[in-house]
């Protein structure tokens, strides 16, 4: 038996990253359909709502982009409310970096194919490098899976329901992302950059343009921990 | 600039809105890629990692209901006694059922 290597993904870590967020997926599926729904209502195809989700795979800026799509399209608040949701992931991918650096990069790329918040969370809160991208790939894969079901249930059925209650869903999000988050770390180093980002986050919500929150809190919390003396790790070297 | 929704101005714009997404997901590796990974720029990296997440959450607390609040706490509180996911998420979710049926 050749010596394991902990860095190159094999298709059991997809498996296993498939498996393990399998259970978060299944509420996609809702997520999915009310996205479904409310895509039909504001008048765009079956077809057209499913190549979205399929493509885009993005659910906060597609649902924040739904009132864009009429007769005519205005590309510049679409991409611009894309990009200011969609920022979060520049930040996720650059501290996902570590993980991706030994792949070729014709499979980092694809690896952030399907990079969300919950694969992506998962995949952060522990685990070795292999572990982790199967966590990322099947993961993404396990979550593109069930929102694209959740969409087709939607449109296929979407006349007929109303849509569903968000945000019962968004707090089941919610404590997903907190579950991994607080599981990521052990030490109290954190919480001063983390009151920051939370500080931050609330600012910008009030003051600044919609949707910048996430990433001027997230570069806050950066900066804070930039600065904080590491004392303890550089003391035991 | 405004696209016609006839004429495939749809699939255009999907297609544009798709390719703006993965630029974000690609992008902070890119640039990651190119830049020299010293302890300053590992620490910035690895606090901000965290911060994500707090800045997506905080605002669900502050400007969420009763039970969205108290799904949060009841998260945080079984992940720091158990360590483990399932059971905290669990927790939280049941939490915000039990509140809203009190509550309404």
């Amino acid at each position: 038996m050749t010596r394991p290597d902990t860095s190159r993904p094999t298709l059991g870590h997809l498996v296993d990253g498939f498996r393990r967020m399998a259970p978060l997926s299944l509420f996609v599926i809702v997520f999915g359909l009310a996205f479904g729904v409310a895509a039909l209502q504001q008048g765009l195809s079956a077809a057209e709502t499913l190549l979205m989700s399929g493509l885009v795979f993005a659910g906060a800026a597609q649902f924040a982009t739904l009132e864009l799509w009429g007769d005519t399209i205005p590309l510049l608040p679409l991409v611009a409310i894309t990009l200011a949701i969609n920022a979060r992931h520049l930040l996720m991918g650059a501290a996902f970096y570590p993980h991706l650096r030994d792949l070729s990069s014709g499979r980092r790329y694809a690896s952030l194919l399907l990079l969300s918040d919950a694969n992506w969370a998962m995949a952060m809160s522990g685990g070795t490098t292999a572990a982790r991208l199967g966590i990322l790939v099947g993961g993404g894969l396990a979550l593109w899976s069930t929102w694209m079901i959740g969409t087709g249930l939607g449109v296929a059925f979407g006349s007929g329901i109303s849509e569903p209650d968000r945000f019962g869903l968004d707090a089941i999000m919610g404590c997903f992302l907190l579950a991994m988050l607080v599981g990521d770390k052990r030490d109290l180093g954190v919480l001063l950059p983390w009151g920051a980002a939370a500080l931050a986050a609330l600012a910008a919500m009030a003051w600044l343009p919609p949707h910048a929150h996430v990433i001027v809190g997230a570069l806050a919390g950066g900066v804070v921990g930039l600065l904080l003396p590491t004392a303890r790790k550089e003391a035991s070297p | 600039m405004t696209l016609s929704a006839a004429n495939g101005g749809v699939l255009l714009a999907i297609v544009i809105m798709a390719l703006v997404t993965y630029l974000t997901r690609a992008g902070g590796v890119f640039v990651m890629a190119r830049v020299p990974i010293g302890p300053r720029v590992e620490r910035f990296i690895n606090a901000m990692a965290g911060s994500v997440l707090v800045a997506v959450i905080t605002p669900m607390a502050v400007h969420g209901d009763g039970g969205a609040r108290m799904a949060l706490v009841a998260t945080a509180g079984v992940m720091l006694v158990l360590r483990k996911p399932l059971p905290a998420i669990a927790a939280g979710i049941l939490t915000a059922a039990l509140w809203r049926l009190v509550a309404s």
